[in-house]
């Protein structure tokens, strides 16, 4: 894909003067890291900062309809959704294989909003169109009406709430609010495994919001830093441990499956939580030298039981780690492993996850 | 991390690795535009004292958080000495990248190999034309 075909967030013009390292992702020209993935990191791990992730998708549901179709699409119980709340759930297609990951809002009493992943957002777009025909309610492609930011870290609340003046949701809660005198919405959410927020705000004051996070202290963060964040605290990322080839339970995200609900997908996800998979979804950490990385062979007593399905150094752990899946009989924390990382085999331990937990 | 040189006093090779070259031992090391591409080293693998290497051919790999890159030889020898302190320290290749940065000491086998590297010039010039 050449760089014009790319699209560009409402922000690029301050990434560009930030000096931030830009790189393709998912159709999308990104910041991957402003100073350093090892102090953006960190700066999320112990103050705040601020990612740029305008490119996740929005799709607005509407409708007397709205709540049928999204317990049909989404693997979570949406009827227990409140409004103002937040939820988790796949969305799974009749073999139970995951389309998409995403976050679903209820703004109102029969409107809810999806948070989708840039890559999947297109034909995300076209799975629920085909699956709301017959139903009474509206789909509406939004992604073009919010740029989103999430602002992570400890202080994150606090520098949000004296900064913008704003009254933030609980945690897996959303808000409607004004920001720069425009409607947004601040959900209670994100993708780190720190405090912070979500804010989807109209594009045209996101440049405005930015500049007063920065003169705020809050640091700039890249897709870097967010992967190593996410990985330590073990969330998928779709389209490496997940995808339409693996179900929810193999991935460890049976908490948000409810099968009674009769999802699409729920019949073969069923079956997995009953008779339990070939493979599942681990943690795992090197023993010494060396970084995994997605697609590495994982070893037990020389033989190829599983992959990588992302790896990175970890800055908070100070080693290499990531997330594989392994045969379902070695998923037990503590058991040895090795990586095959480019030909050399790095001695590796299944953990227990998270990685990284906080000291409290 | 330092702005962008080139010292005038190494050759270079095209896949932006350099070559400190006195007599028939050679020091090795990755550029600045390496390093900074790159971004903060997290890992050197280096090989073993006694290995032999091939001009332009991969004899180490660094690692970022993100990413893996192989160092290519500039020269082909022998290589008589590593940088051990970069098992501790892996930062000193964006700190220092031709001073404490530096991989590997060579006892070269094709000393004339070295005609072939560019100049700190016409290495600028590759950068500069991307």
């Amino acid at each position: 894909m050449n760089s014009e075909a790319l699209r560009q967030t409402p922000l690029h013009e301050q990434h560009v003067e930030a000096g931030a390292k830009l790189a393709p992702f998912a159709g999308w020209e990104m910041p991957v890291s402003y100073e350093g993935i090892r102090e953006e990191h960190s700066a999320v791990r112990t103050h705040v900062g601020m990612f740029d992730v305008s490119h996740m998708g929005e799709v607005e549901i509407e409708g007397p309809g709205a709540l049928a179709l999204l317990q049909r699409l989404l693997s979570n119980d949406v009827a227990r959704l409140e409004v103002g709340g937040a939820q988790y759930s796949c969305l799974c297609a009749e073999d139970g294989g995951v389309l998409d990951d995403l976050f679903a809002y209820r703004l109102g009493g029969d409107r809810y909003l999806l948070v989708t992943n840039a890559a999947n957002h297109e034909s995300d777009l076209g799975w629920i169109g085909r699956h709301s025909r017959e139903v009474d309610v509206s789909v509406r492609d939004v992604a073009d009406r919010y740029a989103m930011l999430a602002v992570q870290g400890p202080h994150a609340r606090a520098v949000l709430e004296r900064a913008l003046r704003l009254e933030l949701p609980p945690r897996m809660h959303a808000a409607a609010v004004g920001i720069g005198r425009r409607p947004a919405i601040a959900c209670g959410t994100g993708y780190t495994g720190e405090d912070g927020a979500e804010l989807l705000v109209d594009p045209e004051v996101a440049p405005a919001i930015w500049a007063e996070l920065l003169d705020a202290g809050v640091v700039p963060c890249g897709l870097g830093a967010r992967d190593t964040l996410r990985l330590e605290v073990c969330y998928p990322l779709h389209g490496n441990e997940l995808s339409p080839q693996r179900n929810p339970i193999e991935a460890g995200l049976g908490w948000c499956c409810a099968e009674e609900t009769g999802f699409i997908g729920s019949g073969p996800i069923a079956a997995a939580r009953r008779e339990g998979t070939a493979e599942r979804l681990v943690a795992l950490r090197i023993e010494g030298a060396g970084i995994p990385r997605a697609g590495n062979p994982v070893l037990h007593e020389g033989e190829p039981v599983g992959e990588v399905s992302s790896g990175t150094y970890a800055p908070s752990l100070e080693i290499g780690a990531g997330m594989a899946y392994v045969r379902s009989d070695l998923a037990e924390p503590g058991t040895e492993i090795e990586i095959d990382v480019r030909g050399k085999r790095r001695p590796a331990r299944i953990a227990s996850r998270p990685l990284y937990e906080k000291r409290s | 991390m330092p702005e962008a040189n080139y010292p005038d006093d190494l050759r270079y090779h095209d896949q932006h690795d350099w070559a400190r070259i006195e007599g028939d031992l050679a020091v090795f090391g990755i550029t600045w535009y390496a390093q900074d591409s790159l971004g903060e080293v997290v890992f050197f693998d280096p090989p073993e004292a006694g290995t032999t290497i091939q001009k332009d051919t991969s004899y180490a790999e660094v690692e970022s958080v993100k990413a893996v890159s192989d160092v290519v030889a500039p020269l082909s020898g022998e290589i008589v000495e590593v940088n051990d302190a970069l098992q501790d320290s892996p930062e000193r290749i964006n700190e220092d990248p031709y001073g404490e940065g530096w991989l590997v000491k060579v006892r070269l086998t094709a000393p004339a190999e070295a005609d072939a590297l560019l100049g700190a010039a016409e290495y600028r010039k590759l950068l500069e034309n991307g």
